[in-house]
């Protein structure tokens, strides 16, 4: 497993969680006010375990991996740098993100990289709790026309999450017909903006310790 | 110089910051205590040897006691056995109880609710 394919994973994590915690106290209830930040939790935790792994190799930090590098080296898929989205969007995104994030898992958890595969299995034993809630949402909505519209406009960028190979596996799980992927190339101006806040008290007094 | 037997006290007051009632040993997450020349170092581990199946037997009297439910043992996370009525209320002991939400006050606890003594009560995930 290399450097730069962990880091697409650590960067997914770290910008979705960043996304699922715009719900924090807006949700359309309590419980998934809570539920979206507790997800949210776990993806940021996620992101700084790769990045800590991937910093041994690259002989830096996870703070500096996540907070300091370029905008255009970040090597996060065009799904998750979508700004909050109407609720049939974000439930949509949840539930063909996890699904995908599903098959990424179990291949890394077969890698011959001992500390990868680790990670990857514990790193599951919490994304479990993830595909509940999310299948659970997708039974709920899956009825309505605007919930479909939802699926139908970002499934391409779902499939951009993962690697070629891959996504024959993610489309026969999710019941619908490949087609081009949105690839991870260039970066949208909401991820611009979200790295602007990101990174907001940490450029503040560059090199700061805590 | 210090002992092996006073690192492992000092560790056990310290409490796990999501729920303060248990101890980092209770928790089952202090592997090997190993005194080099009275040195102490910490080795973080990012391996998947940890599980809720870890918690000891006075950590899971300590959670029960509190109010929180203990984790099922590993395996029985799918939906189903979390919507079946397997998981006992801390405070009364019936099995009438079903899930509120899979998510709670910190990630690694759900809300279930008990129909015989109607109280809610946090449930451990099984992580």
């Amino acid at each position: 497993m290399n450097a730069q394919e962990l880091l697409q994973i650590a960067d997914d994590e770290l910008i979705l969680g960043w996304r699922d915690s715009e719900w924090t106290g807006i949700a359309p209830s309590l419980e998934e006010d809570v539920a979206f930040s507790s997800i949210a939790q776990n993806e940021i935790g996620h992101a700084r375990a790769l990045y800590e792994l991937v910093s041994r190799e690259l002989g830096t930090d996870a703070d500096s991996l996540a907070f300091d590098r370029h905008p255009s080296e970040y090597r996060c898929a065009a799904l998750v740098e979508q700004r909050r989205m109407d609720w049939a969007h974000a439930i949509a995104r949840h539930f063909l993100y996890e699904t995908a994030d599903e098959i990424r898992l179990a291949a890394l958890k077969q890698s011959d990289d001992g500390a990868v595969a680790g990670l990857a299995a514990k790193m599951d034993r919490e994304e479990v709790y993830h595909r509940l809630h999310a299948r659970m949402w997708n039974d709920r909505l899956q009825a309505e026309p605007r919930y479909e519209d939802a699926l139908v406009e970002l499934w391409p960028y779902a499939l951009g999450v993962l690697a070629p190979n891959q996504r024959t596996a993610l489309a026969k799980r999710v019941g619908r017909e490949e087609v081009d992927a949105i690839e991870r190339n260039g970066h949208s101006d909401e991820l611009l903006e979200l790295r602007e806040e990101m990174t907001m008290v940490r450029r503040s007094v560059p090199g700061a310790t805590w | 110089m210090v002992t092996e037997a006073q690192v492992w006290d000092a560790l056990a007051e310290i409490p796990d910051p999501e729920i303060p009632v248990i101890s980092l040993v209770d928790l089952g997450v202090i592997r090997v205590v190993a005194i080099e020349n009275g040195n102490v170092r910490i080795q973080v581990m990012l391996d998947d040897s940890w599980s809720t199946d870890k918690i000891t037997a006075a950590g899971r009297e300590k959670l029960r006691v509190s109010g929180f439910a203990p984790p099922a043992p590993r395996g029985a996370t799918d939906l189903v056995q979390l919507n079946r009525a397997v998981f006992r209320c801390p405070y009364c002991g019936s099995t009438d109880t079903r899930l509120e939400n899979i998510f709670g006050p910190t990630p690694c606890r759900s809300l279930r609710y008990c129909a015989a003594c109607r109280q809610p009560f946090e449930q451990f995930k099984t992580i």
